[in-house]
């Protein structure tokens, strides 16, 4: 394989534009009612949380909690652009302006906390999360506590699936090269990874950069289809989430982030009228899962589509 | 001006207290096992509901209501270890920190959909009384409390841990567990232990609350355990004179900013001093610097 | 010019003072071996040298392709590809990586393809990939580990997996290579192939050895030198016989019946 334009991801680009395909007509004969479409745009956008944040603590081992912060800076960076510029391209400025604000702020957290370890990596990513948000609640221009509404919405399945398929694609790609197998030995260990030549801090800020971006990109859509967003949607509440659909997908398993978000936004939207209910079985789903499987549904493995095509081989005794 | 710098000192103390109560369970439970028990906050929630309960529904007066609370709280504290963090000892530390955070909201929302999710308020069982040393500085008897109960329960921690057996099988396990259990130390039975009693504490803070602050409500530990948290960093993470020491601090820091500055910032002084901490001198005001081995 | 010179090399921890004073000559090609009892500070050296530790005083300095390079001060990650590699007294490979991956790990400091590359598989990613692994295959050969190549670190038997962790080692061409131990837990046998393994390497990867060995057989037959080390001090330093009978080496070594190879 020395191309990008081999056999196999020809085969893969045609069965995304066909899912695509497929569901765009089901939005437009309104087969998918509005309902589904809020869950859909729910799935899309927590894949993309998941991925992300599945790069930093799943792939890389570095246990960040504040998530939250990265998908706030990227929403209100777009709310901002998009409410106070009302061209249609101000919605790409207003994504791609998340995304560096949001990778932005990952690099300067990166820096100074990466040399903490576990539990105080996780504090000090959750107080940096809260500071983030604590900041936004004092201002005026993005509203206080009762943040920003109105805002226009130029999400929609086109958008959702572009910026899903190429963030999965992307940290996918990234994760399957050498630099992404750097990330990986600092989780497995960092003394040995360094001294095989692997400036270790680069590598985990790259992987805080990126999910941070990504993470961002997540929040733009987010504004942008829920025309309102507001600090406490954003806080240490919403950074579990993220973990806890990537705890359950199983952390270094992108397919597991994918499936546990679909199983957990359908849980989600069933538990709607419920919040408190829903809350308890998340907790305790997530128990079960740290007790009898902590490697959560995929563990480390991918799904691979070879899986499903190829034929049992004959076994010869 | 004087006088009003004592005050705030006061009510800083008062505050610092509640959160030296539960940072020490905190700082117990991580010299032990290592493990940040993100779920402590939401014990202390639990010793304010108990103690609510006991006064509202038993008709019972504030000390009784007190022992009930910390024998309650130690008994949640000890099925808590036993269920969900005894079967990850030899985990991950990021895998025994989420089951924490499941413990954690496990206890928030499943008391949220017990109790619902509105504020209750305590029954007056302490009489309002308030001392004025001078014109400008209050003192209210149910600050006086807090102190007292704090200092008694201080003293008395401090002797289980110094002049007991099972407070000198608690310093051993801490500083090595192996070695301890050669020793024929039961490790099981002092993580219990170490849990219980800092569970109790927490309780003992919460009932404390309810009392003085009046209101309390499924999602109130949250915010004061993390100050907690970053209290026991503060003075050293492990070490218990440093719980008390980094709880007091926060407290009067937290109580100075509200008062002298912009109370909107106060919760973000506590993450900022936890940042800085963390940066500068990691293992705390007390801590001692631990090295990996290579 | 030595490939490596080490010159007064000390480290305290706390009170504890771990190396101290400790000078050290390395000609190129050369095998020379640092023995010395349990908490000698053999390891402590090691660290030192490959920057894990930063010395209280004292200089290292390296060939790095001509000129001397001073790398007390650089991080562990810099001083790799400068040149030095380096096997752990316990082990420390990836376990739950491949063996094919831990040693392609170790080949990274030679990618040469950037992150935008691989975000989007562009023709510099393939050709790099297919260079390292037709490399990382060679080595695997090499060290007769490709068989197990998909198998997991973690689930080799030991003997394996120090060869495994020498082989990753080798990956990052290094032009000094450090040992630690790397007969430790090993039977006569599995020790003789790796004496031989050691000597064949060297010739191979034109390399040169610092070794530290508690076994006595391998070093006596294989180091040309010998450093002791004794409190975090020198305390001897010569050929494999003049050590042998060195008064101070055996009285520092008293009890153990190991000089007798």
């Amino acid at each position: 394989m020395n191309r990008v334009l081999n056999l196999k991801n020809i085969k893969y680009f045609i069965g995304l534009a066909a899912f695509y395909g497929i569901v765009q007509i089901l939005i437009f004969t309104n087969i998918l009612s509005d309902y589904y479409q809020v869950t859909m745009t729910t799935i899309c956008i927590n894949i993309i949380l998941a991925v992300s944040l599945n790069l930093i603590t799943g792939f890389t081992g570095q246990f960040s909690l504040g998530h939250a912060g990265f998908m706030s800076l990227g929403a209100y960076t777009c709310a901002l652009i998009t409410l106070h510029i009302s061209e249609q391209y101000s919605f790409f400025i207003g994504v791609f302006a998340g995304a560096l604000v949001a990778a932005l702020v990952g690099f300067l957290i990166g820096i100074p906390t990466l040399r903490l370890r576990g539990d105080y990596l996780a504090i000090a990513t959750l107080g940096l999360s809260e500071i983030i948000r604590i900041i936004i609640l004092n201002f005026d221009f993005t509203g206080g506590a009762s943040g920003l509404s109105g805002i226009p919405q130029y999400t929609n399945w086109t958008w959702l699936f572009i910026f899903t398929a190429a963030t999965v694609i992307i940290i996918k790609n990234f994760i399957n090269s050498s630099h992404g197998r750097a990330c990986i030995s600092i989780r497995e260990d960092e003394i040995a990874a360094e001294s095989m030549g692997i400036n270790v801090t680069k590598y985990k800020v790259m992987a805080f950069v990126i999910g941070a971006f990504f993470a961002g990109i997540a929040g733009a859509l987010y504004s942008s289809y829920f025309y309102f967003i507001k600090p406490d949607l954003f806080g240490f509440l919403k950074s579990i989430d993220i973990l806890v659909i990537v705890v359950l997908g199983g952390m270094g398993s992108i397919s597991g982030s994918i499936l546990a978000s679909v199983l957990l936004a359908i849980v989600s939207t069933y538990l709607q009228a419920f919040p408190e209910l829903r809350m308890v079985i998340y907790s305790l789903l997530l128990l079960i899962m740290m007790i009898f499987r902590p490697k959560g549904l995929m563990g480390t493995k991918e799904f691979r589509l070879d899986d499903f095509f190829r034929k049992k081989p004959i076994k010869v005794k | 001006m004087l006088e009003q710098l004592i005050q705030q000192l006061i009510n800083g103390l008062s505050l610092g207290s509640i959160y030296a109560l539960i940072a020490l369970g905190y700082t117990m439970v991580y010299g032990i096992i290592k493990l940040i028990n993100f779920a402590h906050g939401d014990i202390y929630m639990i010793g304010a509901y108990v103690g609510f309960a006991c006064i509202t529904y038993f008709g019972l007066g504030f000390f009784p209501s007190l022992v009930i609370a910390m024998v309650a709280c130690g008994l949640l504290g000890y099925l808590i270890e036993k269920i969900a963090y005894k079967p990850l000892r030899n985990a991950t530390r990021i895998a025994a920190l989420i089951t924490a955070i499941g413990v954690s909201l496990f206890l928030e929302y499943g008391t949220m959909f017990i109790v619902k999710a509105n504020v209750r308020t305590y029954p007056p069982v302490l009489a309002d009384l308030s001392f004025k040393p001078t014109s400008n500085i209050v003192i209210n008897i149910k600050q006086i409390y807090i102190f007292a109960v704090t200092i008694v329960l201080m003293i008395i921690l401090q002797y289980i841990v110094h002049r007991t057996r099972i407070g000198k099988a608690m310093r051993a396990v801490s500083a090595d567990m192996d070695a301890a259990q050669l020793m024929g130390i039961n490790v099981d039975h002092t993580i219990s232990f170490t849990f219980a009693i800092g569970s109790a504490l927490a309780g003992a803070a919460g009932i404390l609350v309810g009392v003085y602050y009046n209101s309390i409500d499924p999602l109130m530990g949250i915010l004061p355990g993390l100050k907690a948290f970053i209290a026991a960093v503060l003075g050293g993470i492990g070490v218990i004179p440093g719980a008390m020491i980094g709880g007091v601090a926060i407290g009067v820091v937290e109580t100075m900013v509200s008062g002298y500055g912009n109370s909107l910032y106060k919760d973000a002084v506590a993450y900022a001093i936890l940042i800085l901490i963390l940066i500068i001198k990691p293992s705390g005001l007390l801590g001692k610097n631990t090295r990996e081995k290579v | 010019m030595p490939l490596l010179a080490v010159k007064n090399l000390t480290k305290s921890f706390g009170g504890l003072t771990a190396v101290s004073n400790v000078s050290m000559t390395l000609q190129k090609g050369e095998l020379v071996g640092l023995i010395g009892p349990n908490g000698a500070g053999k390891t402590t050296v090691f660290n030192l040298l490959t920057g894990v530790y930063v010395p209280d005083s004292g200089t290292i300095e390296l060939d790095t392709g001509g000129s001397m390079t001073v790398i007390n001060g650089l991080k562990p990650y810099m001083i790799s590809k400068l040149g030095i590699a380096r096997t752990f007294q316990n082990i420390r490979l990836f376990k739950d990586l491949s063996v094919l991956d831990n040693i392609r790990i170790a080949m990274h400091q030679n990618v040469e393809y950037g992150i935008f590359s691989s975000f989007f598989r562009l023709s510099s990613f393939y050709k790099s990939e297919s260079t390292m692994l037709e490399k990382t295959n060679m080595l695997l050969d090499i060290f007769k580990l490709s068989d197990k190549k998909d198998e997991l670190a973690k689930n080799l038997p030991y003997g394996e997996q120090r060869r495994l962790e020498i082989a990753r080692a080798l990956a990052t061409r290094p032009s000094l290579l450090l040992l630690d131990e790397p007969a430790a837990g090993m039977n006569p046998n599995e020790t003789s192939e790796l004496t031989e393994l050691i000597d064949w390497i060297r010739k191979e990867f034109d390399l040169t050895i610092l070794l530290i060995e508690h076994d006595m057989s391998l070093v006596m037959r294989i180091c040309e030198r010998i450093y002791v080390l004794d409190y975090g001090t020198v305390i001897a330093e010569g050929k494999p016989e003049e050590i042998k009978n060195n008064k101070r080496v055996i009285e520092a070594y008293l009890g153990e019946e190991v000089l007798d190879a």
